[in-house]
C-alpha cells in the first residue's frame, strides 16, 4: 500500500471516528441538556427510559428517523432537501481541525483530523457557511414564518461574526500564527491567554453564543414569537439534522475556546506540584475545559431571558464590534510601544523575563480591567442597544381631547 | 473529512425517506400560517421583507473584508517594524468615520 493511500485512509478514518463521536455526544448533549434543565428548576428531568434515562437520546434518534418525512407543497424540493445537509456538513467539518492533545499523542497518530497553516480562517468560513444552511433552509420552505426566521438568523450570525473575528485578533497578533497547535503551544510555555486577553474572551464569548443560536440569542427558533423560525416546516430527520448541527457548533465553540484561551489540552502547570506529569493528559484536560464551557452554555439558558431582536442587532453593531475593534488597536500599541515575543523560529517561544521587558502582564491587567469594568458597569452600555427608537407614524398623531372613547 | 461528513447527511435524509411512512394528504402538506389558508406564499411569489436586512448584509461584506485585511497584518505584526502601528491606525480610523457616518445615519437602529 504506497504512503499517500494508507494517509489518505488514516485521515479517512479518523474523520468517521470524530464524527461518530460528534454523533453520540449529540445525543447524549439533549439528555445531560434536559437533565441540567431539569435540576435547575427543582425537577427530575428524564429519568424513564433505561437506567439514569441512558436510552433516551436513542429512543429520540429512532423515532426521529421513522417519522414521516413531510415535503410541504411550496417548497422548493431540492434545496428543501440540501439545506439541513449543507447546515450539518459544516458543522461537523469545523470541529476537525482543532488538535485534541499534542503531535503523535493518539496512538501514535496525531489527535487532529487536519491542520492547517490557516486553521483559525478556516474555522471562521465554516462557521459561516452554517448561515447558508439556515437561510437556504428558511426561504426554501416557501412559507412566511421560515423566511423571516430565516433572515432574522442569518442577519444576526453575520453581524456577530464581526466581532468574533475581530476579537481573536489580539491573540493572533501575540502568537503571530494561526495554525492552532501554534497557538495551544505558545499558551503552555507564556500562560493561557484568559489572562492576556480577558476582554477579548468575554467579547469572543457574547459572539460564539449569539454564533450558535443559544439562550439569550436564540432568536432564529424564538418559539414564542415566531413559531420555530426556519425549523418551522421541517419534520423527521432533516428537523433532527438542523438540531444536530446547532448543538455540534455548541461543541466547536466550546472546543475553539478552549484552544484559543484555555491552554487548549494543557493542565494548569501548578498541580504538577501534587500529582506530577498531571497537567500532560491531553485528552482529559481538553475535555473537562469543552464540557466546562457546555454546562456554562446550559446554565446560561436556565437563567437569561432571551433578548429582543432589534435590542440584539444594536448590541452586535454598537457594543461587540466597536469593542472588538478597541481591544485589537490596543494589542497593536502595546506591542509595538512596550515588548514583543522572543520568537526563536519554528514553535518556540521564549518565556519572558522580568528584564527583558514588561512581558504581557500589563496588557493583562489592562484587559482584565476592562472586562471586569464591562460586566460591573454593563448598566453604562445598556442604553446603548436597549433604547427604543423614535416612532415615525405616517399619519400625524391626533391629540386625545375629551372623555375617552368619544361619542 | 469532508467526504465522511456529507455521507452522514445523505445517508440519515434517505434512511429517513426510505424508513418513515409516506401518507400526505393536502391539508398535511400545506404551508404552515396558524392554521390559516396560506395567502400569496411560495418560494420566489416576491415576498417583501423589510431594507434593514439588505443594509446589514452590506455592512457585513465592508466590515468583513476589513477583518480579512487585519488577519494577515495580525499574523505578521510582531515582526514588523513600529510603522506597522501607525499604518493599521490609519486604516481603522478611516473606517471609523464610515462607521461613525452609518451610525449618525441611524442605519444600525431597528425599528
Amino acid at each position: 500500500m504506497p504512503d499517500w493511500l494508507a494517509a489518505g485512509l488514516i485521515t479517512l478514518l479518523k474523520a468517521v471516528l470524530v464524527i461518530l463521536g460528534l454523533l453520540t455526544g449529540f445525543a447524549y448533549m439533549t439528555l445531560v441538556e434536559r437533565k441540567l434543565l431539569g435540576r435547575f428548576q427543582m425537577r427530575p428531568g428524564p429519568n424513564r427510559v433505561g437506567p439514569f434515562a441512558l436510552l433516551q437520546p436513542v429512543a429520540d434518534a429512532i423515532k426521529s428517523i421513522f417519522k414521516e418525512d413531510i415535503n410541504v407543497t411550496m417548497a422548493d424540493k431540492l434545496v428543501y432537501t440540501i439545506a439541513p445537509i449543507i447546515s450539518v456538513t459544516f458543522a461537523l467539518l469545523a470541529f476537525g481541525g482543532i488538535p485534541a492533545g499534542p503531535a503523535g499523542s493518539l496512538f501514535g497518530e496525531n489527535p487532529w483530523v487536519y491542520n492547517l497553516d490557516a486553521g483559525i480562517l478556516i474555522l471562521l468560513a465554516m462557521t459561516s457557511m452554517g448561515i447558508y444552511g439556515i437561510f437556504l433552509g428558511g426561504w426554501a420552505s416557501g412559507s412566511k414564518y421560515p423566511l423571516l426566521g430565516g433572515l432574522r438568523s442569518s442577519a444576526q450570525m453575520i453581524s456577530y461574526e464581526l466581532g468574533m473575528g475581530m476579537s481573536l485578533l489580539g491573540v493572533l497578533m501575540m502568537v503571530g500564527s494561526t495554525r492552532m497547535t501554534d497557538i495551544v503551544q505558545y499558551q503552555a510555555v507564556n500562560g493561557w491567554f484568559i489572562f492576556f486577553q480577558a476582554f477579548a474572551f468575554i467579547l469572543f464569548l457574547i459572539s460564539a453564543f449569539a454564533e450558535t443560536n443559544r439562550a439569550p440569542f436564540d432568536l432564529p427558533e424564538a418559539e414564542q414569537e415566531l413559531v420555530a423560525g426556519f425549523l418551522t416546516e421541517y419534520s423527521a430527520i432533516k428537523w433532527a439534522l438542523y438540531q444536530m448541527a446547532e448543538y455540534i457548533s455548541m461543541f466547536t465553540a466550546s472546543a475553539f475556546m478552549t484552544t484559543m484561551f484555555f491552554g487548549g489540552w494543557k493542565g494548569p502547570v501548578f498541580l504538577e506540584g501534587f500529582i506530577p506529569g498531571i497537567s500532560d493528559w491531553p485528552l482529559v484536560w481538553f475535555i473537562a475545559k469543552m464540557a466546562f464551557f457546555i454546562f456554562f452554555f446550559i446554565w446560561v439558558k436556565a437563567s437569561i431571558l432571551r433578548i429582543r431582536y432589534d435590542q440584539l442587532m444594536r448590541f452586535g453593531w454598537k457594543v461587540m464590534l466597536p469593542f472588538a475593534l478597541f481591544n485589537t488597536m490596543l494589542v497593536a500599541a502595546y506591542i509595538a510601544f512596550v515588548g514583543r515575543t522572543e520568537w526563536k523560529g519554528g514553535t518556540v517561544y521564549e518565556r519572558f523575563g522580568l528584564n527583558q521587558s514588561l512581558g504581557w502582564w500589563a496588557l493583562g491587567l489592562i484587559s482584565l480591567g476592562l472586562a471586569a469594568f464591562m460586566i460591573v458597569r454593563s448598566d453604562v452600555f445598556r442604553p446603548w442597544f436597549n433604547k427604543t427608537a423614535p416612532v415615525r407614524s405616517r399619519t400625524p398623531q391626533v391629540p386625545q381631547t375629551g372623555r375617552a372613547g368619544g361619542d | 473529512m469532508l467526504v465522511a461528513s456529507l455521507g452522514i447527511g445523505i445517508i440519515a435524509v434517505i434512511a429517513s425517506a426510505l424508513l418513515g411512512p409516506k401518507k400526505g394528504t393536502r391539508a398535511k402538506l400545506m404551508p404552515y400560517e396558524s392554521g390559516n389558508d396560506p395567502e400569496h406564499g411560495g418560494v420566489g411569489t416576491g415576498q417583501r421583507f423589510p431594507v434593514h436586512f439588505y443594509l446589514v448584509a452590506m455592512l457585513f461584506i465592508v466590515f468583513d473584508i476589513e477583518t480579512a485585511f487585519f488577519y494577515p497584518l495580525a499574523a505578521a505584526y510582531q515582526k514588523l517594524p513600529q510603522f506597522a502601528f501607525f499604518e493599521a491606525l490609519t486604516f481603522v480610523i478611516l473606517l471609523l468615520v464610515g462607521y461613525y457616518y452609518i451610525l449618525k445615519k441611524g442605519v444600525l437602529e431597528w425599528r
